[in-house]
């Protein structure tokens, strides 16, 4: 689970102050708010990929704020899955070897079975060998979902996932990510504008 | 996953990478075959002028005196008189004086007119058959034997000249008596006589021209006591003050020429060397623009990698790991050029190998071994790879992961 408290960070003269925020293990937050908002400086402060100019950031009992880059890069990768507006990969690698990056990275056992039933679930298993420029924009956005969820995080952050998808893409992907969170048990923020998808969760807090 | 990664990228960037191994390997190929071409060549030329402080000869090019009597890669400058030679041979600073008397040839195998010292200097052993103790009995080299295909007791005809079309002796056929053992030497691509049948073999036929053919062996004799005449002579002193004095007074005091190979050979190398030195630096050059190529590849690839390796950040490697990553990029590609290229120099002199051999008489041994240079070009192309990769690493280390990610 996760909890903020007297969150604040500065751009040069743009200061910002976050709302407390608080998400259970199994709970879906939708943190929402028109552009300029500091929405996605909020994730990457709950990512832990920017540090804030005040204010506190607990992750399952561990302040992250307080943590060193290096332990930082390794609590990051060991608990947290982000899952971002442009779904990026590394190019030279397939969706499968992305995949296993993410295990690599964090210093896990690579498991490729895992992988493999994480794409199959997402019902892109048969693009597991595929270069990443050869997956459509959805099928993209499954993809590193998939990659989110290697590592069992427990939290789950997501930047505008479903911003550039259609309705139909918009709703599945959605409900997918509410529903494998909650098959991880992990704890999931939804940062978005997309109004669509505040039919779809009840819990949200408005960016100001 | 790291080596995994690098090499994965580096395909990704077929292109570039191919572009940078390309021109590592051809600056690493020059450096390293002209480094063994110049340490072959000269080791080879050393061994051959081992222990021979001088050779008397007539007068002409003195590096060419030495190419052809010690070498056997030059025509001759001339003949001497034997008896004028002998005053010198029997010098008492003189401790081995091998009298040689050349200029024929068989299938352009050189038929050198020698005492039996000439076998005892190069240390030759007979593999097969015994030495030539009588005119007219020839010893082969090792490289003449299995070349010609010429077994003991064959009989050939020798030929005027170096050339395979020039006049060729028929009257009287050498016979192969023995063959010597492979010596790493010049004796290996020579066809070695006594001297008494080189002289008999060329006045025999000018009294062919002259005489009749039945008053032949009586007027050879005759002609034999008369003016022997022979090509040069190798010199090995015993005393160090033969050095300075005895070139200096053969030069001036008689139509002789004194040669000492020594400097001669100095002088070649030193006259080659300016060549070698200069296509070495271009092959240095070609390794540091090949450098400049890593690392504008690298710094380039960057630029598009930010993102990923912002990305990388966020699944938790380390600063260190994408330094580290970049870094090995680098030296992957300078490894693999290092490797091609050491290879391709040893290919090129592999197939260049036999025609050094056949022309030059230069036999190329042990180049398969790495010299102590290559291992300098060796570290030189690890240091390059991690200087050419240096700059994109550091810039890999201070990517700013919030920043670099909602950029795009």
């Amino acid at each position: 689970m996760i909890e903020s408290k007297n969150l604040a960070f500065s751009y040069p003269g743009l200061p910002f102050h976050f709302p407390d925020i608080s998400c259970k293990k199994g709970e879906v937050l939708l943190v929402t708010g028109s552009s300029g908002k500091g929405k996605t400086t909020l994730l990457h402060l709950l990512g832990g990929l920017q540090q804030p100019t005040s204010g506190t950031i607990t992750i399952n009992g561990s302040n992250i704020t307080a943590l060193s880059t290096m332990k930082l890069d390794q609590f990051r990768g060991a608990q947290i899955g982000i899952i971002f507006q442009q779904p990026h990969f590394v190019a030279s690698l397939n969706i499968l070897q992305n995949l296993e990056l993410a295990s690599s990275l964090a210093n896990k056992k690579i498991d490729t079975d895992k992988a493999k039933q994480l794409l199959s679930q997402l019902a892109i298993g048969d693009q597991a060998f595929k270069k990443t420029s050869k997956l459509s924009q959805g099928q993209l956005q499954r993809a590193s979902i998939a990659r989110a969820l290697m590592n069992q995080p427990s939290l789950l952050l997501a930047d505008e996932p479903t911003s550039s998808l259609d309705d139909a893409n918009c709703e599945a992907v959605a409900s997918l990510l509410a529903e494998q969170a909650a098959k991880n048990n992990a704890a999931l923020i939804i940062v978005t504008h997309d109004q669509r998808l505040k039919q779809l969760f009840h819990q949200s807090i408005e960016l100001t | 996953m790291i080596f995994k990664m690098a090499w994965k990228n580096l395909l990704h960037n077929r292109l570039s990478s191919f572009l940078c191994w390309i021109l590592l390997s051809t600056g690493v190929a020059i450096v390293s075959l002209l480094l063994l071409l110049q340490q072959q060549i000269e080791k080879q030329f050393s061994t051959s002028v081992q222990n021979i402080d001088m050779v008397l000869g007539a007068k002409g090019s003195p590096l060419q005196l030495i190419l052809s009597a010690v070498y056997h890669i030059d025509a001759p400058t001339g003949n001497i008189d034997f008896k004028e030679a002998q005053k010198w041979m029997r010098h008492p600073f003189v401790q081995k004086a091998i009298p040689l008397a050349y200029g024929d040839s068989y299938e352009e195998y050189s038929i050198v007119g020698t005492s039996s010292a000439y076998i005892e200097h190069y240390n030759g052993q007979l593999s097969k058959g015994k030495l030539n103790n009588n005119n007219f009995e020839v010893v082969l080299g090792s490289k003449v034997a299995a070349a010609l295909k010429l077994d003991t007791g064959k009989i050939f005809f020798s030929t005027h000249g170096k050339s395979k079309h020039g006049k060729s002796h028929k009257e009287k056929g050498y016979r192969v008596t023995g063959i010597l053992q492979p010596s790493g030497t010049v004796l290996d691509h020579l066809i070695i006589s006594n001297i008494e049948s080189v002289w008999n073999m060329h006045e025999s036929t000018d009294d062919h021209r002259e005489e009749k053919e039945n008053s032949q062996q009586e007027t050879t004799k005759e002609v034999v006591e008369i003016h022997h005449e022979i090509t040069a002579v190798l010199l090995k002193f015993g005393s160090p003050i033969a050095k300075v004095q005895l070139p200096r007074v053969i030069n001036e005091q008689t139509n002789m020429m004194a040669a000492m190979p020594a400097i001669e050979m100095n002088r070649l190398f030193s006259l080659f060397g300016v060549g070698f030195t200069t296509l070495q630096n271009i092959g240095w050059g070609i390794m540091i623009l090949s450098g400049i190529s890593v690392f504008v590849s690298l710094y380039n690839s960057l630029k598009e990698r930010k993102y990923e390796m912002a990305l990388m950040r966020t699944m938790g490697a380390s600063k260190m790991k994408l330094l580290f990553l970049v870094l090995v990029e680098g030296l992957v590609l300078c490894l693999a050029g290092l490797l091609t290229g050491l290879l391709l120099s040893r290919m090129t002199l592999f197939f260049f190998a036999g025609g050094f051999e056949k022309d030059y008489n230069l036999v190329f041994k042990d180049w398969m071994l790495p010299l102590r240079e290559e291992y300098y070009l060796a570290g030189f192309a690890v240091i390059l790879g991690i200087a050419a990769a240096f700059v994109p690493a550091v810039k890999a280390w201070f990517i700013n992961i919030s920043k670099t990610l909602s950029n795009k």
